[in-house]
């Protein structure tokens, strides 16, 4: 569980960090959206108590920033951006390295869990050092659940990846999410904030908008429902567009795009309506714009 | 404890794979042990070198035990001197380990990671800190014996082996060598913490071995002789300044500084 009042970094005259004021409950998936500065990587230093706050507080898992750090490093993990490893030494003996730092009771075990759960497991004596970037990523999340955090921050873990190794790791951080542990993702990618996300920040250095992926689409866009006619008339478009529920409607081809707030209940008299003035509908559908759309609408807002 | 153990390990895990320290920690104290066993095995029954004595400072001649004729107190005050060069390793090969602790980790991006964990920052710079100064203290105290045990097959004479292994130098190396060492870890994890590149670390660590050419420079000009009095006192000093060094090393390591404005 995270929750921040008014959280604050500056650093000299630069706000890094703006009154950011957030609840993420305890098993969801929080995807931290923002432009390269925006202070995503900050605010992850702040709630892992790598940094102290300007202005503000925070809570993480029960404990406050500031005054149990100790207590929030041992009950967090943190996969940072460019996670480095001991390159000389084996992948086995650098989890063994945190596992000690961690206190972690079955050491030996927890690794090998964790070595097999990630495919590493036969590699578990190479050195680091002669990881691809893939298995590299792959051993610093090991590193960041060896000690089985209640809360996991997670810093772009699959930049850079090929999409095999991409998929394993948001197959990986489903796996973990189904344990109920919360989880911090900070991501550039928004095909897999979307997929995995149950809610959505989208930060610059002030936090612009929260809210489910689906909701952010509803509230940015509106909901789009579109009609394929067999021919599309003007006349329709007008008759629709005269409905007071609807927000919008256009003819498209011969296709006409009605953005209204709940298809589910309206849709019924739309389909009713053309059925009604004689058009023939051959599909209808929601148009979903994407989390992509969504975030460069509100950034350019911002 | 363990946390401590754990980054003592992780630091020799790392440190020895890198040959410049490999260097610095085998073959400094072997040849620094060599000089002085060297000048012994090279002046085994040499006599003539009485006339040699007037090149000696004044002071050495008076420290010179009045039963040893001019040849061996000239002997005594030769491996002396390079006794003051073997005071070199305690600093140069802390330094070494240390300079690299910190902005190695900076270079590698591994600090942030580690300094996520709970360990405290008292713990982090014990760990560190004895990673350098324990290879420097066994290293400084094996070349000694190796060198006591050479010297003891070589002179026959008793009364100028006692001379070579006098109380000053068993001080020296038994308790300035070691403050010598916390002395220059401290100072180059300060500088580890400070830098952002590896040879910067190094070269400004390896200042710290400028006082030690200083008061061998000093002595073979016959500025002064290290006497008992002057090496406890050193000592003295010692325990003063690295007291104050710790306290800097711990206030000016700060997780939030070295990660943001030090990275």
């Amino acid at each position: 569980m995270i929750s921040t009042q008014n959280l604050t970094k500056q650093f000299g005259t630069v706000k890094a960090v703006e009154d950011l004021s957030l609840e993420i409950p305890e098993g969801q998936v929080f995807g931290f959206l923002g432009p390269n500065g925006a202070g995503k990587t900050t605010t992850v230093r702040l709630l892992t108590c790598l940094i102290a706050p300007t202005n503000g507080t925070a809570r993480v898992n029960g404990f406050t920033i500031g005054v149990d750090d100790t207590e929030i490093r041992r009950s967090v993990g943190v996969l940072t951006e460019t996670p480095g490893m001991y390159d000389n030494l084996s992948a086995e003996r650098n989890l063994s390295i945190y596992a000690s730092l961690y206190e972690v009771k079955d050491p030996k075990g927890q690794i090998e869990k964790y070595l097999r759960l990630l495919g590493l497991w036969e590699r578990r004596n190479d050195p680091a050092g002669a990881f691809s970037k893939g298995m590299k990523q792959k051993l610093a999340i090991a590193r960041a659940l060896l000690h089985e955090p209640r809360t996991v921050f997670l810093d772009e873990p699959t930049s850079a990846l090929d999409p095999e190794a991409a998929h394993l790791v948001r197959e990986f951080i489903l796996e973990i999410k189904k344990q109920g542990r919360t989880i911090f993702l900070c991501t550039h990618n928004l095909d897999e904030a979307d997929r995995l996300c149950d809610r959505i920040g989208v930060f610059k250095t002030q936090m612009l908008v929260v809210d489910s992926p689906e909701r952010l689409r509803s509230q940015v866009f509106g909901r789009k429902v579109v009609f394929h006619l067999q021919r599309a008339e003007e006349a329709l478009v007008e008759g629709i567009q005269a409905m007071s529920f609807i927000k919008e409607a256009r003819q498209v081809d011969n296709k006409i795009l009605v953005t209204l707030d709940d298809p589910e209940i309206h849709n019924p008299e739309l389909v009713r309506y053309l059925v009604g003035q004689g058009a023939e509908i051959q599909f209808v559908g929601e148009l979903r714009h994407s989390l992509e759309d969504v975030y460069l609408q509100l950034i350019k807002n911002s | 404890m363990n946390k401590i153990k754990t980054i003592v390990g992780k630091e020799w895990s790392e440190v020895f794979r890198n040959r410049l320290v490999l260097f610095t920690v085998a073959f400094l104290p072997l040849i620094m042990t060599a000089i002085p066993l060297g000048i012994l095995f090279a002046m085994r029954g040499e006599t003539g070198i009485e006339a040699a004595t007037s090149d000696m400072p004044e002071q050495f001649n008076v420290m010179c035990p009045a039963d040893l004729n001019g040849g061996e107190c000239f002997q005594v005050y030769l491996v002396s001197q390079f006794m003051l060069m073997f005071m070199i390793l305690p600093l140069a090969i802390p330094a070494t380990i240390a300079a690299y602790s910190i902005v190695g980790e900076k270079v590698t991006h591994s600090l942030e990671p580690l300094l996520a964990t709970p360990i405290t920052t008292i713990e982090l710079l014990i760990g560190k800190s004895l990673a350098a100064v324990i290879p420097a203290i066994v290293a400084t105290w094996a070349g000694f014996a190796i060198y006591a045990i050479g010297a003891w097959l070589m002179i026959t004479n008793k009364t100028v082996y006692a001379a070579l292994l006098d109380s000053r130098w068993l001080i020296a190396i038994i308790l300035v060598g070691p403050l010598m060492a916390i002395l220059a870890v401290t100072f180059s994890l300060m500088v580890s913490s400070r830098v952002n590149d590896p040879r910067t670390a190094e070269q400004i660590s390896s200042l710290m071995i400028i006082p030690v050419l200083a008061v061998f420079f000093g002595q073979v000009s016959g500025l002064f002789i290290l006497n008992r009095q002057l090496i406890i006192l050193a000592a003295l000093i010692l325990i003063i300044v690295d007291g104050v060094m710790v306290y800097l090393a711990v206030r000016v390591f700060q997780r939030e500084v070295i990660l943001t404005r030090w990275k």
